[in-house]
């Protein structure tokens, strides 16, 4: 049959009733309305930055000056990019500064502000000494600041998406910083293969793997204990993304275990952990967006804890029916 | 006053303009918005439209009885939802609700039409307020949850937090906006237009305290009545957001109505969030150092 003539509305066989019930089958929550791909990359760039400045601080004070420059620039680098996310992803970008009006611990973007503002002005001063040579013991407090910064900079991102009201995302707030967290080291550790040499890469390589490896499990961990809504990282959209950094990731992990020592191969292992960051994140965002859409997601979960809770013999009467599938009978 | 960390997130808390830091205050205020006598004539959604200067939110033709508004968002902050059922007829009770001639139908079976005019809860525990992090969005004197346009910056995170689906960004502008329970009119001492556009008084404006007594007494009469599929919804200060300002009287479940049947304010597992992320953040720190151990040059 051409697409021209198959009917407008499918026969009702082939429309699966649902087994909830729900207004016109309309969502119950708003899409988040974070852009794609600002949201994502915001998240990656900030996991990245976070780790790196951690990672940067620990290779200069054990004379890495290799690794501590590509992760002092990789911090920088991802802080200013993560602000600029941010600050694009707004419906007034010129009022960005209103995140700076309070500090509200409800709220993880509040708290997530306080962290990355002051975390991106000390990368990028350690960066600026690091790239000019200017002003160096300046340049290491600014780096040491900027590491204390770097372990929250690596969660307060799952914190904000798990406290929303998208299954998806609520229901994760346990696995999601661990997540996050691994999904960060691996990528700082992506990068710090990327771009130091291989004299200096074996913490890199080790961070690198392992934090692939503790994303992998961790999100494995998640999809199981979310159940059906746990199924939203394993379809569709984010399905493919999830699939898609699982297996970069993973080659990640294989690479810089095996091949640090061949530059070649640690530049790739580096790019694939990276990727697989990234993937994870795009992965993630994806899930709630999906959650959101579905009423399933929000309605039958709830439905359930009511019927639990109601006392036993005050099952509700005959139930309604829509007239559609009614009228025909 | 003090308050715990419970009540201060999603435990019962009877005074929240108390806990927003009102020294005094006004009694909180909220609607009773019973739909077993609303009409659907959509009056509340016109006169909110035109007291508060909402702009056109487009216009479709959704086969969705007669609801063309579809739900509530940036620029509708009252919503009539239209649901058209087959009940099995038992003769109840006659609410003096439209009906079709039923001649289509088999004889024990009655078209009904269910309409309820939703608006934002002015939750107890109000998660946008709560992720709000300029502070845009706050709890008045009234004890409701107003958006400030003026210092909304769009972060959209107000959006994905609410458990009812109510505010949104207008596109465009860029910022939320949602039902403000007419805070202008409230000042004045006026009640909010909706209510007093509604010719049924299906919308009912007033003391919380006394909306919640005046609902228990019309749910009752409707049991007594033989209607026993009458039900209230949101007016339990012990329920997942602390109970709402505004609640409703229901005559199915609240998913036909495009309503959460148990919604929770995703702020009660903050504490909880926060202390995974502090663990993973100094997991991400002892992770690093862990890959310099023994690591020789
Ligand atoms: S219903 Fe939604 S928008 Fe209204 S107060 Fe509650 S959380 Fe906020
Ligand atoms: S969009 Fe505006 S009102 Fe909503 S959370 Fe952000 S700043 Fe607050």
């Amino acid at each position: 049959m051409s697409p021209r003539e198959q009917p407008a509305v499918p026969p009702a066989e082939a429309r699966r009733a649902p087994d909830f019930r729900s207004y016109y089958g309309r969502p119950i929550l708003k899409r988040p309305t974070w852009k794609n791909p600002d949201v994502p990359v915001y998240l990656f760039a900030g996991g990245l930055a976070g780790a790196s400045a951690v990672l940067a601080e620990l290779a200069a004070a054990t004379g890495r000056p290799g690794l501590a420059r590509t992760a002092r620039l990789g911090a920088a680098g991802g802080a200013l990019a993560g602000a600029g996310l941010l600050v694009h992803d707004l419906g007034r970008p010129a009022r960005f500064l209103n995140m700076l009006r309070m500090l509200k611990i409800t709220s993880p973007l509040s708290v997530g502000s306080w962290i990355l503002a002051p975390f991106s002005g000390l990368t990028t001063a350690a960066a600026a000494a690091e790239l000019t040579g200017v002003a160096p013991a300046l340049g290491r407090v600014a780096g040491v600041g900027a590491a204390a910064l770097g372990g929250p900079m690596t969660t307060y991102t799952a914190v904000l998406l798990s406290d929303t009201a998208v299954p998806a995302w609520h229901d994760a707030y346990r696995e999601l910083p661990v997540v996050f967290a691994a999904s960060a080291v691996s990528a700082a550790g992506g990068l710090g293969l990327l771009g130091a040499g291989a004299g200096e890469n074996a913490p890199a390589a080790r961070l690198g793997a392992g934090g692939a490896a503790v994303e992998l499990a961790a999100s494995a961990v998640l999809e199981r204990r979310l159940g059906e809504i746990g199924a939203k990282y394993s379809t569709g959209r984010a399905g493919r993304w999830m699939a898609a950094a699982r297996a970069l990731s993973a080659a990640g992990m294989v690479g810089a275990l095996t091949g640090r020592g061949q530059r070649r191969v640690a530049a790739v292992s580096g790019l694939a952990l990276l990727a697989g960051s990234l993937a994870l994140r795009f992965g993630v965002f994806h899930a709630g967006m999906a959650s959101a859409a579905d009423p399933r997601d929000t309605i039958v979960p709830q439905r359930r804890r009511l019927d639990a809770a109601r006392p036993a013999g005050t099952e509700p009467g005959p139930q309604p029916s829509p007239t559609r599938g009614v009228t025909t009978t | 006053m003090s308050f715990t960390l419970d009540e201060r997130l999603s435990a019962p808390l009877m005074d929240p303009a108390a806990e927003a830091g009102y020294a005094e205050h006004p009694p909180r205020m909220g609607f009773f918005t019973d739909t077993s006598v609303c009409i659907g004539c959509k009056a509340c959604e016109v006169a909110c439209k035109e007291w508060n200067a909402i702009p056109e939110g487009g216009l479709d033709l959704t086969g969705m009885s007669y609801d063309n508004s579809v739900g509530l968002g940036a620029s509708t902050w009252r919503h009539v939802a239209f649901v058209e059922q087959a009940t099995p007829n038992r003769d109840a009770v006659d609410l003096g609700m439209p009906s079709v001639p039923q001649g289509a139908l088999q004889d024990d079976r009655e078209l009904r039409w269910l309409m309820a005019s939703d608006v934002c809860k002015h939750c107890t525990h109000a998660a946008c307020l709560d992720v709000c992090p300029t502070g845009s969005l706050f709890r008045t004197e009234f004890g409701t949850v107003v958006v400030q346009e003026d210092i909304c910056n769009g972060c959209g995170y107000c959006v994905p937090a609410c458990p009812y689906g109510v505010i949104d960004l207008r596109p465009g502008d860029g910022r939320a906006w949602k039902c403000t329970l007419c805070y202008d009119r409230l000042g004045a001492g006026l009640e909010p237009a909706c209510a007093k556009a509604c010719p049924t008084d299906s919308i009912q404006y007033g003391p919380l305290d006394e909306l919640r007594d005046r609902a228990a007494e019309r749910v009752d009469a409707l049991h007594e009545a033989g209607a026993e599929q009458a039900r209230l919804y949101g007016h339990d200060p012990a329920d997942g957001v602390g109970g709402d300002g505004a609640f409703f009287l229901l005559l199915d479940e609240p998913e036909v109505y495009g309503l959460p049947p148990d919604p929770v304010v995703t702020t009660r597992d903050l504490p909880a969030m926060w202390r995974r992320a502090a663990v993973a953040a100094a997991g991400t720190v002892a992770a690093v150092a862990a890959a310099f151990l023994g690591c020789r040059r």
